[in-house]
């Protein structure tokens, strides 16, 4: 799955709504079926990121969180 | 004892606060001098009165050197460079003031022109602007008004709420708001970033017929076809458009390369001291501390770094009292009501429901600013 990450975000200590809109401004520059990997420090992150992904169709494929700091991967929707 | 030279650069809420009780606290040991480059203060929560009609354009503003004890020296000039090595500041006329402790209340500026057809939009975010909105709004006579954030961080999270509840109300009093539509469009899912005070005010925007739209980030405006469109891919049309325009720091903390890459200034959030410079803080909406840009986070922290300021020009240990990281903010939601929102570091957000009581102390402290803020007499 990693394999096809093509960006990494590091969006650890902004508070919402910046991980999601520095994600939706990434999103734009990927192709179609691009992965890109988003770590945030804002535990309101957790339920934005489920509501933006099913708000645009841009499938959240992974999610998982460590010791404060929650981790997304999200698929660039196919056109 | 030896005299510190204090430099405060900015004449805003927070800049004030710190001037006079420097000035007060720190007596002989400190000579106080307060730079802003138009030598007038404005009262920026009025702007959004302004934009509906409600508040004149000239009650925003006072000659800053009424707002400043005797004691402190105004210079009005603008600062264009922070020398860090010679704890020099330069000005445009060509002068230098020199300090030992150097306050940043720089604030921040609109940038609309840093999206496409930005510049096509209103906004409430400058004193100039709510007076062109105002005039707007004033020969409208129908259609489509669309609010939108173009950009985050911006001043004040909940204008754009605000401005829909008392446009809606300004509609009514007009008696065109059938032939009006509102659309309120959102960088989130909900009306606003805290949750709980979403909860609140969404049924209320339900039933103003005010329509939300959720993950909408403005990325450009096309005015010819009057559209706007989203990060997400969206576009809205329009007849009137209101756009909370993209906000950078300062041109001075860029130019001296005091910020980050928009300008915001990295200080301690509990000390609000400069992270790379001992003899430098930096107060309201000027720092990266992520929370509110507004003028409540401005006056609490001013008093904390007066204190800090002081203990330094008395060379005693910093005050171990920080800034905790207290928002406090008014919510208009039209119909003579209002609620509260009120958070720090530790504690989540919490908003009574809307009653006039809050609407009426909104508007008291509107006209009691004047007599009490600036000069530190609320703490």
């Amino acid at each position: 799955m990693n394999a096809a990450v093509v960006m990494r975000l590091d969006l650890k200590g902004l508070s919402c709504p910046l991980p999601i809109v520095k994600t939706a401004k990434a999103m734009k520059t990927l192709a179609p079926g691009e992965l890109v990997e988003v770590v945030a420090t804002d535990p309101g992150s957790v339920p934005d990121f489920k509501a933006w992904s099913q708000a645009t169709g841009n499938p959240l494929v992974e999610s998982d969180a460590q010791d404060g700091v929650y981790r997304f991967v999200l698929k660039k929707k196919e056109m | 004892m030896a005299t510190n030279d204090v430099l405060i650069v900015g004449g805003g809420v927070g800049g004030t606060i710190v001037a006079n009780l420097v000035a007060k606290e720190a007596g002989a040991g400190a000579r106080v001098t307060l730079l802003d480059a138009t030598g007038t203060h404005v009262y920026q929560p009025g702007f959004l009165y302004v934009a509906v009609g409600q508040e004149k354009a000239e009650n925003l503003s006072r000659d800053e050197r009424t707002l400043l004890r005797d004691e402190v020296k105004l210079v009005v000039d603008r600062a264009t460079f922070v020398n860090t090595d010679l704890k020099k500041v330069v000005l445009a006329s060509g002068r230098t003031l020199r300090y030992d402790e150097l306050v940043l209340a720089t604030g921040s500026r609109v940038v609309p022109d840093e999206i496409p057809g930005g510049g096509a939009a209103h906004n409430f975010y400058t004193l100039e602007g709510a007076v062109g909105l105002q005039r707007a709004l004033d020969q409208f006579e129908g259609g489509t008004i669309v609010i939108g954030v173009a950009g985050i961080p911006y001043k004040c999270p909940p204008a754009p709420v605000e401005f829909a509840f008392l446009l809606d109300d300004y509609l009514r009093a007009r008696h065109i708001r059938p032939k009006a539509e509102i659309k309120l469009l959102s960088p989130l899912n909900r009306a606003f970033t805290i949750e709980a005070t979403s909860k609140l005010v969404q049924p209320i925007l339900a039933e103003r017929g005010i329509e939300l739209t959720g993950f909408f980030n403005v990325e450009s405006v096309d005015p010819i076809a009057k559209t706007v469109t989203s990060l997400e891919g969206e576009t809205v049309g329009y007849d009137l458009l209101v756009l909370v325009p993209p906000h950078r720091g300062a041109k001075l903390i860029e130019d001296s390369k005091l910020g980050d890459a928009r300008g915001w200034i990295p200080v301690d959030k509990n000390t609000l001291k400069h992270c790379s410079f001992a003899d430098i803080w930096a107060i309201g909406d000027a720092t990266n501390i992520p929370i509110s840009k507004s003028g409540s986070v401005a006056h609490y922290e001013a008093t904390i770094c007066a204190a800090e300021v002081v203990a330094a020009v008395k060379g005693e240990p910093a005050p171990a009292h920080t800034y905790n990281g207290k928002v406090m903010c008014f919510l208009e939601t039209g119909q003579g009501q209002a609620t509260t929102i009120r958070f720090d570091y530790d504690h989540p957000p919490v908003s009574p429901s809307p009653s006039h009581l809050w609407h009426w102390a909104k508007l008291l402290f509107n006209k009691t600013y004047w007599h009490t803020v600036p000069q530190g007499r609320l703490p």
